[in-house]
């Protein structure tokens, strides 16, 4: 037994020895072949590192983030030298991932999931020289931006799609985590339904995960079981796509066109283009213009968000509405959230006239009307200015 | 026709002492060969991938000299609750009393710490608010609640003989969308602006770090090794659990009160791993939040089986496998390998070595024909 640990103890050091003495030599390898070069003239690429929660692989959140990356890529060429890490699970196990990046020199670091906020913050005490750009949270600091997108813009649009597709008057709607965001995206859409089709109404189920296969298919088999013929969701891959296709139903994508990948029964996507945002830091990095601490929340019409064109399913006189509105909230002449808005209560939330704040939109815990599921509060009364 | 020889497995009756340590040895660098081939196979070089493995869970010399420990107090961190659940899991197992429920008992724990922390000093504001009243306090009601949350199978199964298996593995369940529901609802931190996690805990209710990321969990979690191996070697109620795991009639003969044991293993079991869920929630999250429930009870099956049930190899079994989880990180983010390839390395290695545990009980045996036919017969 002893010598058992003994000798198991001493294999495991001549290992790390090893391997210690393997990675010392190669840095001393490129120590030695550096002076050689004539100097400073190239200069030292700006490092971009971005952590991932699923893998590239989802086609949908993840995947459009890596579009980002790529697009930086392509953009600044070798001025730039990009990495990344995915399926990263959120909360404290992150903190150790992003110090990681910074350790290495990153310059900055893209943070994209909401539960990488904490992790973010703390890292970034530490780190005062290395910029972090968080994707989705409230927290900032000096050196930590917030970047998100009005999403609700094209959920709405996608909306008015659903809306005239259903010919059970019940859509599907797969659902992370009941937290503001997702919430938002379940109102504005809805909004957009009941907007032509005052008689469906819009069937939320919970995950409880943002990147999960199995529960994000069976949540949409179980929402098509109970009626649904179209399926929208928030989620990171295009399960509740295939499974609302394998149904004979219909689906509206997310995060990314999901129609490239399943089919033309995915109707239309809310769609992210990260890089619009991504390329924009990367420059103000390069040209020693940029300041962090920022909070950005971009629009339809700054091009962070879109709807993804229409499937061929579609018919013209919808594609002529979505257009229409499409126009009209990219010149500004339209808002989502404004009033009359009721509640799935039954309260007048927001009353004629009056539109939610931001504030209010980013806090929202409460469904409109025509929506059927678990929120985690009710619908007050008397929001908007 | 068939060959006239056969290979067969033959029992061995008196394993020489080498076998103990040669099998598992071999065992994991057959693993790394076949984990060398998948690395080639995904276009990257596997010498480089295992140094680079080694160097993000235990830093390099260089790093060493510049005073610079962390990745290997990484891995430390990593290691704490890995050790506690693989405690909670052998206990269990040593009497054949398969406990499948360390993730869910991890998490009660966690959500009591959580109460204690976030409620206590308003509901009861006479109790000093110093950390050595909180934490004592924070621990015993982490041992509180996994134990409680264990008891539910051990009573059920003491009672009315139900399957301990499927009982453990579905009060996960229960626990994990209980935890989830009380931080996205009746907990949310009200100034969270409605986004999912408890108010952050008050500072006298935070486990104090010993360096990086440690915690005085990692003391925590070596006593408990030690407190389970006496409970195991030096004590009569270790000797009832073994007799019970290796031969219930025995021990009923003996005298053993069966459900009197169920009942001591599970409170001890579902104890220990309620004490995970304190070591993560107050050394590391500061608050209820996602990220409690990622697998730290599940992999403490793995690491209690590989460790052979035995306290002192859980401590270093728990070590390795939390080096691998993170060096394994460093396939990605220098070679950028998938994330997967770190989950294949793991379940390739224990698979090689519980596989391998064949080998340690049996040997190869070649025989003729006849003599294989006689044996059997």
């Amino acid at each position: 037994m002893q010598r058992w640990k003994i000798l198991l103890v001493a294999a495991f050091a001549l290992v790390v020895a090893a391997c210690s003495s393997g990675g010392g030599a190669t840095t001393t390898a490129g120590g030695g072949g550096t002076p050689t070069t004539g100097g400073g003239e190239m200069a030292e690429p700006l490092t971009v590192a971005f952590v991932y929660v699923a893998p590239i692989g989802d086609l949908g959140w993840t995947w459009a983030h890596d579009q980002g990356r790529l697009a930086i890529e392509e953009e600044f060429g070798d001025a730039v030298e990009t990495l990344y890490i995915e399926s990263v699970p959120e909360g404290p196990d992150a903190e150790r991932v992003i110090r990681d990046f910074a350790q290495k020199g990153a310059d900055l670091i893209i943070t994209t999931s909401f539960g990488y906020m904490d992790p973010t913050i703390a890292v970034a005490s530490e780190f005062p020289d290395v910029e972090f750009v968080h994707i989705s949270g409230y927290k900032t600091a000096d050196n930590v931006a917030t970047v998100f997108g009005r999403m609700y813009q094209p959920r709405y649009l996608s909306g008015l799609v659903a809306g005239k597709a259903t010919k059970t008057n019940t859509i599907g709607y797969v659902a992370a985590f009941p937290i503001p965001e997702v919430i938002r995206g379940i109102n504005a859409f809805t909004l957009g339904v009941r907007e032509v089709n005052p008689d469906a109404v819009v069937k939320v189920v919970w995950t409880n995960t943002w990147f999960g296969p199995p529960e994000e298919k069976e949540a949409a088999e179980a929402l098509l079981a109970a009626g649904a013929d179209v399926i929208a969701q928030h989620q990171d891959t295009t399960e509740p796509q295939k499974a609302a296709a394998d149904a004979g139903g219909f689906s509206i994508g997310y995060d990314s066109d999901m129609r490239a990948f399943v089919g033309d029964t995915v109707l239309t996507s809310p769609i992210w283009n990260w890089g619009v945002k991504y390329v924009d830091i990367v420059r103000q990095m390069l040209d020693g213009t940029y300041e962090g601490g920022y909070q950005y929340w971009g629009s339809m019409a700054d091009g962070i968000v879109d709807l993804a064109p229409l499937s061929p399913l579609v018919d013209a006189d919808t594609a002529a509405l979505v257009d229409e509105k499409k126009a009209a909230i990219v010149a500004g002449d339209l808002d989502v959230f404004c009033g009359p808005i009721v509640g799935a209560n039954g309260n007048t939330v927001v009353e004629a006239g009056k539109c939610l704040t931001d504030g209010e939109m980013l806090s929202m815990d409460w469904f409109v009307d025509g929506v059927e599921g678990e929120a985690p509060a009710e619908a007050p009364t008397g929001l908007g200015e | 026709m068939t060959a006239p020889f056969r290979i067969g497995l033959e029992k061995r009756l008196d394993p020489p002492p080498y076998v103990r340590w040669l099998v598992p040895i071999l065992s994991i660098l057959v693993a790394l060969g076949f984990g060398a081939v998948v690395i080639g196979l995904a276009g990257a070089d596997p010498i480089e991938a295992y140094l680079q493995i080694l160097a993000g869970a235990f830093g390099s010399p260089a790093a060493w000299l510049d005073g610079e420990f962390y990745a290997v107090s990484e891995t430390i961190v990593r290691t704490i609750p890995l050790i506690l659940t693989g405690l909670a899991v052998a206990v269990a197992f040593r009497m054949r009393f398969w406990n499948i429920g360390a993730e869910g008992q991890l998490v009660v724990g966690g959500v009591f710490v959580a109460w204690v922390a976030l409620f206590l000093p308003e509901l009861l504001p006479g109790i000093p608010q110093t950390p050595w009243v909180y934490l004592p306090l924070m621990a015993v009601a982490a041992i509180l609640g996994g134990a409680l949350w264990a008891l539910v199978p051990a009573v059920l199964k003491a009672a009315l003989e139900v399957d301990e298996i499927i009982t453990t593995i579905m009060l996960n369940f229960v626990a994990i969308l209980t935890y989830q529901y009380l931080f996205t609802g009746p907990w949310k931190d009200p100034e969270g602006q409605g986004f999912p996690g408890s108010a952050p805990f008050p500072e006298f209710a935070w486990l104090p770090r010993i360096g990086g990321r440690v915690t005085l969990g990692l003391f925590l979690a070596l006593a408990a090794a030690v407190v389970v191996w006496l409970v195991f070697d030096h004590t009569k109620l270790g000797y009832e659990i073994a007799l019970t795991g290796e031969n219930p009639e025995a021990a009923r003969y003996a005298g053993v009160r069966r459900a009197g044991i169920i009942l001591a293993v599970m409170l001890l079991s579902g104890g220990l791993a309620g004490l995970a869920g304190f070591t993560e929630t107050a050394g590391i999250s500061h608050r209820l939040q996602q990220g409690l429930a990622i697998g730290n009870g599940f992999t403490g099956i793995i690491v209690a089986w590989v460790a052979k049930l035995r306290p002192g190899w859980i401590v270093l079994v728990a070590f390795l496998l939390s080096a691998l989880f993170v060096g394994g990180d460093q396939l990605q983010i220098s070679m950028g390998l998938p994330a997967s390839i770190g989950a294949f390395f793991q379940g390739m290695i224990l698979l090689f070595v519980l596989g391998g545990d064949v080998f340690s009980r049996y040997r190869l045996r070649i025989a003729r024909r006849a003599h294989v036919i006689s044996a059997e017969g």
